[in-house]
């Protein structure tokens, strides 16, 4: 295989920010809070750009669905690696709807237009905590779909993909052109140095709407309300291991 | 109103979540269907019929049916959905149902909800989001609502007192655009994390995976499974499975020890449900202890032998 890959790279609340619920319940407190690239999308990149690096594909293209913001996510891509972004501009109530049914239908269009022989995605985001983009995606295009990838080998027209399952591992091998999510131990995303942050400001970003894509937004998801969920309250401290166990003991747990 | 279950087992046995989620489909009120798709699955089609609240066991069997390949489940699901026509279609929220139920999903240009832990009614929800920070009540305003279920947030439907009839469905062509290679499962003798009473779990406190035996030691004696913690595994103490987390396994377990556990809150997402939760650790400021039940701020190479020891008395 020597050809195309689309990364999706979503823009999210910092992994180490404490979330707030909104006082209306309507949603979270996104305004002056620190936003970066999901987790499982830096590592989706990565996989990307080891197989430019080891000459198996040609290009890494860079895809981010959301507001003007999401363009810095897509440079972090670009400074990463990635040769040239993506962004389709979602905003408004559009976005505040924007949900993995709608981002699928963006990437099966944007894989058949560039002509994509691979996709790979984070397997997650750690906001929605979904997990459906790249399975929905895969449907989409009746592509094959490596989720969960821990590994991922290009074998001439398949890929063999190794999977984290709940009991262990699971290996297939899927025909290309196919879809893979990324889980946490497929690789170490590295840092962008400084040189290819400033290389990655030449490397282009296009810009289109879902409407050019042929992809209607309408959801059919609506959110009633988001509720801070019930706090457990801290118990006691124990002074020694007997103390623990004659506590455990007494109730009734042991 | 009837609601399709899409079984998980490997030809031999049921998986224990598909119980779980037959519950919710129960909450639900209408008829309970259950699709068993595998290569010789009659032992199930067995097991599945004498669970409470069943109506009907759909089976279909076919040798492009093993491993469990979305790409060759979707069409025969699809198939299914078109002569039943059911109103819900749901699955444990493991690593077979978060596989599949998507791929169907989109296939019916339908938004699923992933990872219920609570049904309001039969078209609103309750699930986490932010790694279980705040609940998210969605409503799905869809013709089918497509959902898998959180197996720690439903009891597990009794496995005797049904008598559903079964019926076979054809399986469709396969679509042979994937192949089932292997399947290298960490073999224990200790219980499944994710079914057990009581989990030990170990943090980088442990240092070494050779450590983790301090706490195979510590949960033989309590007939425990053993977790880990996100910082563990990416350090490369013990295999992934083991993870409990957001991003790894949810638990919740009648009694949670974590030891040499920080307490991030990716990590609390996966255990915080327990009914009690043990934390031993050196720091007295670590998170852990603010949802502890009883802590120990202690060294955990002297405690957790002392505990062992202790529970022989």
């Amino acid at each position: 295989m020597s050809g195309r890959v689309l990364v999706g790279v979503k823009r999210v609340i910092d992994y180490a920010v404490k979330i707030r619920v909104k006082p209306d319940n309507s949603g979270i407190v996104t305004d002056g809070v620190k936003h970066s690239m999901n987790p499982f999308c830096e590592i989706a990149i990565e996989e990307a750009v080891k197989l430019k690096e080891k000459k198996l594909i040609k290009e890494v293209v860079a895809v981010s669905c959301g507001p003007q913001q999401s363009q810095e996510t897509i440079r972090t891509a670009l400074a990463m690696g990635a040769d040239r972004g993506i962004h389709v501009e979602v905003t408004g109530k559009d976005y505040e709807a924007l949900g993995p049914l709608q981002v699928s239908k963006i990437m099966a269009a944007l894989a058949k237009k560039e002509d994509a022989q691979l996709i790979i995605l984070g397997k997650q985001a750690i906001d929605d905590d979904c997990n459906q983009t790249g399975q929905m995606t895969a449907a989409l295009l009746d592509w094959p779909q490596g989720t969960f990838a821990s590994e991922v080998a290009l074998e001439g027209d398949k890929v063999k993909v190794v999977r984290e399952i709940d009991g262990g591992l699971e290996t297939i091998k899927i025909n290309t052109p196919a879809v893979v999510t990324a889980d946490l131990r497929l690789n170490t995303p590295r840092y962008a140095t400084l040189p290819n942050i400033m290389k990655a400001k030449k490397k282009k970003i296009a810009n289109m709407k879902p409407a050019d894509l042929g992809v209607d937004l309408t959801s059919r998801l609506e959110v009633l309300r988001v509720d801070e969920p019930p706090q457990r309250q801290a118990g006691v401290k124990v002074e020694t291991v007997d103390d623990l166990v004659a506590k455990l003991r007494e109730a009734g747990t042991i | 109103q009837s609601t399709l279950v899409v079984a998980e087992h490997n030809n031999e046995k049921l998986t224990p979540i598909t119980l779980n989620a037959i519950t919710a489909a129960s909450k639900l009120g209408g008829d309970v269907s259950c699709l068993v798709a595998g290569t010789d699955c009659a032992k199930v089609v067995e097991q599945i019929s004498k669970v409470k609240g069943v109506k009907k066991v759909l089976v279909a069997q076919h040798a492009s049916f093993k491993g469990s390949l979305p790409e060759e489940l979707t069409p025969l699901i699809l198939e299914t959905q078109k002569q039943f026509s059911f109103t819900h279609i749901c699955a444990g929220a493991s690593a077979f149902g978060k596989n599949l139920l998507p791929r169907v999903a989109a296939k019916l240009d339908v938004a699923p909800v992933s990872d219920i832990i609570e049904i309001k009614s039969p078209d609103t929800f309750v699930r986490t989001i932010y790694a279980g920070n705040a609940l998210s009540t969605v409503k799905c305003n869809e013709a089918i609502k497509i959902f898998t279920v959180r197996g720690t947030s439903f009891e597990a439907a009794p496995t005797e007192g049904g008598s559903a009839a079964s019926e076979e469905v054809a399986a469709s062509s396969p679509a042979g655009v994937s192949e089932w290679l292997e399947q290298n499962l960490t073999k224990s003798d200790r219980p499944e994390l994710t079914s057990a009473k009581v989990v030990v779990s170990g943090g980088r406190g442990l240092k070494s995976g050779e450590n983790f035996k301090l706490l195979y030691d510590l949960a033989d004696k309590l007939n425990a499974a053993v977790g880990a913690s996100r910082a563990a595994v990416d350090a490369g103490y013990v295999p992934n499975d083991m993870q409990v987390g957001q991003t790894g396994k949810i638990v919740a377990p009648e009694l949670y020890i974590a030891v040499g556990i920080s307490g991030a809150i990716q990590h609390l997402a996966g255990m915080k449900d327990s009914k009690t939760i043990v934390a031993i650790n050196k720091d007295p400021e670590a998170p852990i202890f603010q949802v502890a039940d009883f802590g120990l701020v202690a060294d955990l190479f002297k405690a957790v032998p002392e505990m062992t020891a202790a529970l022989n008395k």
